[in-house]
């Protein structure tokens, strides 16, 4: 099982209660088009490293579509891309095989600034 | 030149650290090949014929002295002592070790230079005019936008795994000097009622689909940039075709989509950004500006040049005009026949940073053209400079003629090319080395690309040069009538030629010329675009008849 990273801190999965709602986005899927109603975590598919449409998605989730719960990257996804993942809104990921989440924690810090406007990282309390 | 803040240095600084790990993870087993390709390529890293070649950002083509004196002991270090100036105002290293280039970066951020997004799916270098600041006919300076656009570019955490490289443009003058028409953004600085803004141009490209970009926008108040990018870039993100590669660049998508739908989704996007935290204030922009340092001129006048015809030559064709009286640019060629067009030794490196030293205030710039140009000389030290400069190699008389060659490195250096592109040039360099002749055919810019992929920039050459592979042979293909600006595209001639028949066929296509202009005012281009190609072709392969015949002989050529 993959290893999960949640709100930067190395989690298991816990079981889905009756109360959760998991919608699961491809990179093509328009998130206009889903409904967010009650929904607990999305999951945003990269299935390939350098496929870049799921950081638009999570962009338009977090800053146009109001959407505050969870939202997971999962696929193919190493240390090198959490700290872009992040700061488009990205607070849950789903490691590929092999990394290991621990050392991957570091890589949050991999820059200590940005320069987008409005990209800035909401680091957990 | 721009000069770092603490955050810039903190930036570049920490990627040095991140590529660190990354090479280390990549070495011991924990990186796969295909992930290190697409990171090790974002910090410019190819791994190419013959070895590694590390791409070194120079941004929209500014150097100083400080920096080209670490470049040069660069390439000593861990190179074989020299580098190539790409048309996209970047150094290339041709065989370093992987091993060393983490080393290498964190040399380079000691004098504020980096490799970031210089290659990848991702940002690449903006580029501009390499008159900006000093050009009479300015209108803004441009390096302040570029500088402003390269911030906003650099690390962006939504667009940087794009679906293929993205080039911008951006010019600050009248006459457009940086070919916004050929990149998949340009910006053209326009002034209206007193209020700074661009005209945006979408979709131009060269490649394998070359085409012109479309005025997505005539004029765009400069406070919008920002957003307004941002909307291009999040349709190009979530739309741009990712299937394959060959049509995965912005291009495509507004040729496939129509300029005008592209433009209404682009709009659509930018209704909900328009006015947003983004949105750029005058602030920002003074902040940006103020880290530039400017020149110190002085209060002079302009006085006519005079020297022997020698030196008159390269003033007539080398030496530009100047906003502030009394000052002029310089190019240095790095055209001089028998070099690769953009070659440079470290000692020559070290040579050219003394003479920006003494005669231009420390800095220098990279032409897209692949030559460097002193932007700020003392009109009363030309002379002293162009004997020194002529000691170097460096004076070549031939900025804007047929001979100041564009050329990609080719199939002697490059995994992708087709065929060698630097002994095409030399050959055509040693065919035309008389300078009054030269001078005589006039403006002409020839390109070279030894690949498909056009980064010798064949189809905006006025001659253009394709190297094609048939059966494992090398061919060359020709173009003309392209131009960089106005932007148009290069018509093929005909059937491609084996490469000795290469300075045959350039002689052809001028005498064609020569014979058919109206007067020494009407350029190569000018003709082609004037008479059509149809005269060329019959110059080069003989009239209608016999091509039919040639084109039965062509297969047994070939």
């Amino acid at each position: 099982m993959a290893a999960l990273i949640k709100g930067r801190r190395v989690v298991t999965e816990s079981p889905l209660s009756p109360k959760d709602k998991v919608v699961r986005l491809e990179p093509a899927d328009d998130p206009a088009a889903v409904s967010l109603e009650g929904v607990t975590r999305v999951e945003v598919s990269f299935p390939k490293f350098g496929d870049g449409r799921g950081y638009s998605i999570a962009r338009l989730l977090r800053s146009r579509y109001g959407y505050r719960g969870e939202l997971r990257a999962v696929g193919h996804i190493t240390r090198d891309l959490l700290f872009f993942m992040e700061s488009c809104g990205f607070d849950a990921f789903e490691l590929r095989e092999g990394e290991n989440p621990h050392e991957a924690l570091a890589s949050f810090e991999d820059f200590s600034d940005s320069y987008q406007r409005g990209y800035r990282r909401q680091p957990p309390a | 030149m721009y000069l770092y803040d603490a955050i810039d240095q903190r930036l570049v600084d920490e990627r040095v650290a991140q590529f660190r790990d990354q090479t280390r993870r990549f070495l011991a087993g924990q990186l796969t090949e295909e992930e290190f390709r697409a990171l090790r390529l974002r910090n410019g890293l190819y791994i190419q014929r013959y070895a590694p070649m590390l791409r070194i950002a120079i941004p929209y083509g500014l150097l100083s002295t400080r920096q080209l004196r670490k470049l040069a002991a660069i390439a000593r270090k861990y190179d074989r002592a020299y580098g190539h100036f790409s048309t996209r105002q970047n150094l290339q290293l041709n065989w370093p070790r992987l091993e060393d280039v983490p080393e290498i970066l964190a040399e380079l951020a000691s004098v504020q230079m980096h490799a970031i997004q210089t290659s990848g799916n991702s940002f690449r270098n903006v580029t501009t005019d390499h008159f900006a600041g000093v050009a009479q006919d300015e209108i803004v300076d441009s390096f302040v936008w570029c500088e402003i656009v390269r911030q906003w570019s650099t690390f962006h955490p939504e667009f940087s795994y794009l679906p293929r490289k993205f080039k911008i443009a951006i010019n600050g003058a009248k006459a457009d000097r940086a070919a916004v028409g050929v990149h998949d953004i340009g910006l053209h600085a326009i002034k209206q009622e007193n209020q700074v803004g661009f005209r945006v141009l979408v979709g131009g490209g060269l490649g394998r689909t070359p085409m012109v970009g479309f005025v997505i926008r005539e004029f765009l108040p400069w406070p919008h940039l920002p957003t307004y990018l941002e909307a291009i870039l999040r349709v190009y993100n979530r739309y741009g075709r990712r299937d394959n590669i060959h049509k995965a660049r912005i291009k495509i998508l507004v040729k496939e989509r129509g300029a005008e739908r592209f433009r209404e989704e682009v709009e659509a996007e930018w209704a909900h950004l328009k006015d947003g935290p983004a949105t750029l204030i005058a602030e920002e922009v003074a902040r940006v500006e103020a880290r530039f340092t400017r020149p110190r001129y002085e209060t002079l006048k302009d006085e006519p040049l005079a020297g022997d015809a020698a030196f008159m030559a390269w003033a007539r064709r080398n030496v530009h005009a100047h906003k502030v009286p009394g000052y002029a640019a310089v190019t240095l060629s790095l055209k001089k026949t028998g070099v690769p067009p953009g070659d440079v030794t470290s000692d020559q490196m070290d040579a050219i940073a003394a003479l920006a030293d003494r005669y231009s205030f420390g800095e220098l710039r990279v032409s897209h053209e692949q030559n460097l140009v002193l932007a700020d000389v003392r009109r009363r030290d030309l002379a002293a400079l162009w004997r020194e400069a002529r000691a170097l190699g460096l004076a070549t008389p031939n900025v804007g003629l047929l001979t100041n060659i564009i050329s990609c490195p080719g199939g002697d250096f490059c995994a992708l090319a087709n065929a060698k592109s630097i002994p095409v040039a030399q050959a055509i360099q040693e065919r035309f080395d008389d300078l009054d002749y030269l001078h005589e055919i006039g403006e002409l810019d020839l390109n070279i690309s030894g690949c498909i992929n056009a980064c010798g920039h064949h189809h905006v050459g006025h001659i253009g040069i394709l190297g094609v592979d048939k059966n494992g042979e090398e061919w060359y293909q020709i173009e003309i009538g392209g131009n960089q600006a106005p932007a148009s595209l290069g018509k093929i001639i005909g059937p491609s030629f084996a490469r000795a028949d290469i300075p045959d066929v350039i002689e052809r296509l001028i005498d064609c010329y020569l014979a058919r202009r109206d007067s020494e005012a009407e350029r190569f281009v000018d003709v082609v675009h004037r008479i059509g190609i149809e005269p060329f072709k019959e110059s080069v392969y003989g009239r209608a008849h016999q091509r039919a015949s040639r084109s039965h002989r062509e297969p047994a050529l070939a």
